[in-house]
């Protein structure tokens, strides 16, 4: 270690250690190389091993698809006849209730998380805010199972006359056909909404708080009012972030087992009312899986699992595509403003 | 004079205080295995717990045992996991195939009971047969006041209500039970839908077990649904009475399931539905479940545990099924069971005299 003057600035290049006696020298210094090599390699090992988790959980699910995949190919997410006696399998109803659910789902959640991330960031006193938010979070600790049950017990009879209601009166729009029993995607999609409104509303506040004050003051020194601030400024600058609390929530939604088994009905066929009862292929796969007794109908259980993990990849590619093209056009946009 | 327990306990110090062998029902003998395990069916898992903790404390043979399901408790015996199996099906030619030497000894029998929701209904009130039941499940009689189930119930003032049908979203033996039957009453049923745990459900909606079911039940007016005996007993559920195939319309209870075992030709196997019984008072929708173990044990210690305690079930055992729910099993059918039990051996001499 060559010493030079304090006040020579510190050559570009060599280990940029400052020249003073503080410096460690020899062992010590190799013992502190070696300790940050050590835990540069931890580190890395232990994202490998994440990844290597989830390789490895593909290879073995891929596995034990095999047999299905090679009985029935691609004909199996298309095929509409799941029959365990003739070992005919295909998961299109699934399918269409897996989405079906989840968009519905969304549909109401979105409005009502921007709506309440909005007011716990922007409008809500600190007095009101921090409980109101606490109580949110409760909301997704509670079991899924709880859920399902109070949805079956609670939600469902109350639902019934809401869904004759709305037969009465919009029954023309196959949106609302068909006998109104309560149980079915619209149940279905309201305890998802349930489920799923903690996330949306806890990301998107803080997503609204991260925006910075500089371009709310912005807003307003052009004369804008707290709503034009709120949909013109800050909404859009957020825009990525909201768009990745939408795409976790609709993570949550494809996946929710237990709570949208109790109450979509578990009838594999598709038809387009809200008040239909329909499957999903988290639930089909979590009932039928314990008394599954041959080969190849667990072997099309696991490929239902395929089916459902691919959706889920392809929904959270597409959203990070589009959270990549609005956040450089957001950035575009800045540099074009100047 | 045959040795005491305590003289036993005197001899073997540290041992367990096992009683001797008295007339091939009590204790196995000193040597036995004291810990056994199994697995399998979640329907008599209530009285597998009872007979397994009044053994344990009788005997010092621990068993633990798993309510995994049917499917389960066979696929850990295909793969020689537990020492026993439980299984409320049949099982598969393949899945016999699987595992060679498997045999099904029958523990107690459940029935399957006809729920439904009607305003101001009592169990019994209302009568239905196989055939009608089919009918409404197929989606071919959907109201409640349909010519063919007023036939069945003269005088009974049926309302104009729509039929929702109800059935088991997930795999199990309830549906099993319940599909044979349906399979052998009614042709269109054999055709279109055939029995299984699981089944192509041409119409209904899906609840998640027993609870399930009966939850949906309850919760849509109108609704039909089917549920273990012991589960419709327990909750106050209003049942059907089934017609038989001596044409009598019998309530489900444990006398007319244990009366369904003697009006079916009993194979040596054991291996049969209680379903459509020829006996004029039996229930027509029954099964048993049974214990699955390989006939020829390897292990002498694990098989002279395992032979004690199915004969002391069998025999002893048989008194703690009625009070929660559970059929005994008739006569014969106890006799053949047993003689199955006897037929286990070891390295070709039986695992007990």
């Amino acid at each position: 270690m060559v010493s030079r003057s304090p006040l020579a600035p510190a050559p570009r290049g060599a280990a940029a250690v400052p020249a003073n006696a503080a410096a460690p020298r020899g062992l010590a210094r190799r013992r502190r190389d070696l300790g940050d090599r050590l835990f540069t390699t931890a580190v890395t090992a232990m994202a490998f091993a994440l990844v290597g988790l989830v390789v490895l959980l593909l290879v073995s699910l891929f596995q034990d698809a095999a047999l299905a995949m090679g009985r029935f190919g691609l004909a199996f997410i298309w095929g509409s006849v799941w029959n365990p006696v003739t070992h005919v399998f295909g998961v299109l109803p699934a399918v269409y209730g897996t989405l079906a659910t989840s968009c519905v789902a969304l549909l109401i959640a979105v409005p009502i998380g921007l709506g309440a991330g909005i007011f716990l960031a922007e409008f809500a006193p600190p007095w009101l805010e921090r409980p109101l938010a606490f109580l949110i979070e409760l909301l997704a600790a509670i079991p899924s199972v709880v859920l399902g049950l109070w949805a079956l017990f609670i939600l469902v009879p109350v639902l019934r006359p809401v869904e004759g209601w709305l037969g009465r009166h919009l029954g023309f729009l196959p949106l609302f056909s068909g006998p109104p029993i309560g149980i079915g995607i619209l149940a279905a999609s309201l305890i998802l909404t349930i489920m799923v409104l903690p996330i949306l509303t806890t990301i998107i506040r803080e997503v609204i708080r991260a925006v910075p004050e500089n371009q709310r003051e912005a807003a307003y020194a052009l004369g804008a009012t707290e709503w034009e601030a709120i949909a013109g400024v800050v909404l859009p600058y957020g825009r990525s972030g909201i768009l990745g609390a939408v795409t976790l929530a609709l993570g949550r939604a494809l996946g929710e087992t237990l709570a949208v088994t109790m109450v979509i009905g578990n009838v594999f066929k598709i038809e387009l009312s809200l008040f239909a009862q329909a499957t999903t292929l988290a639930s089909l796969i979590a009932s039928q899986f314990r008394e599954a007794d041959s080969e190849i109908y667990l072997s099309a259980l696991i490929y239902a699992g395929v089916v459902l993990f691919v959706i889920t990849l392809v929904v959270n590619v597409a959203a990070r595509l589009l959270v990549h093209r609005l956040s450089t056009a957001a950035i575009g946009l800045g540099k074009g403003g100047g | 004079m045959l040795p005491t327990a305590r003289s036993l306990a005197a001899h073997s110090a540290g041992a367990p205080a096992l009683a001797v062998l008295d007339q091939g029902n009590g204790c196995p003998p000193s040597g036995s295995a004291t810990a056994l395990t199994g697995a399998g069916a979640t329907f008599p898992a209530p009285i597998y717990t009872r007979w397994f903790d009044a053994y344990a404390s009788a005997c010092g043979v621990r068993v633990n045992y798993q309510a995994i399901g049917s499917g389960g408790g066979i696929r850990q015996h295909t793969e020689r996991t537990v020492d026993f199996g439980a299984s409320d099906a049949i099982l598969t030619p393949e899945q016999f195939a699987a595992a060679p030497g498997t045999i099904m000894i029958p523990t107690v029998a459940g029935a399957v009971a006809i729920v439904a929701n009607l305003d101001g209904l009592t169990p019994g009130q209302l009568d239905v047969s196989g055939d009608t039941i089919a009918k409404i499940y197929l989606g071919q009689i959907t109201r409640w006041n349909d010519p063919r189930l007023a036939a069945e119930n003269p005088g009974q003032d049926l309302p104009d209500r729509a039929i929702t049908p109800v059935r088991r979203s997930d795999g199990s033996g309830t549906t099993n039970i319940f599909t044979t039957y349906l399979s052998k009453v009614s042709s269109d049923w054999q055709q279109q839908v055939g029995a299984g745990t699981s089944v192509q459900w041409p119409a209904g909606v899906g609840g998640e077990g027993n609870a399930g079911v009966a939850g949906q039940v309850r919760q849509i007016p109108g609704a039909i649904g089917y549920v273990e005996l012991a589960y419709a007993k327990q909750n106050n559920l209003t049942w059907l009475g089934v017609r038989n195939q001596a044409n009598n319309y019998v309530q489900p209870s444990l006398e007319s399931t244990t009366a369904a075992m003697e009006g079916i030709e009993l194979p040596d196997n054991m291996q049969v539905m209680l379903v459509d019984s020829a006996n004029p008072s039996a229930y027509p929708i029954a099964g048993f479940t049974w214990l699955v173990v390989y006939q020829n044990q390897t292990d002498r210690a694990k098989a002279q545990s395992l032979v004690a305690l199915m004969r002391w079930a069998l025999t002893d055992g048989q008194a703690m099924a009625e009070p929660l729910d559970y059929a005994q099993l008739s006569p014969t059918a106890q006799q053949k069971a047993l003689a199955l039990v006897n037929s286990i051996s070891v390295n070709g001499q039986p695992a007990l005299p």
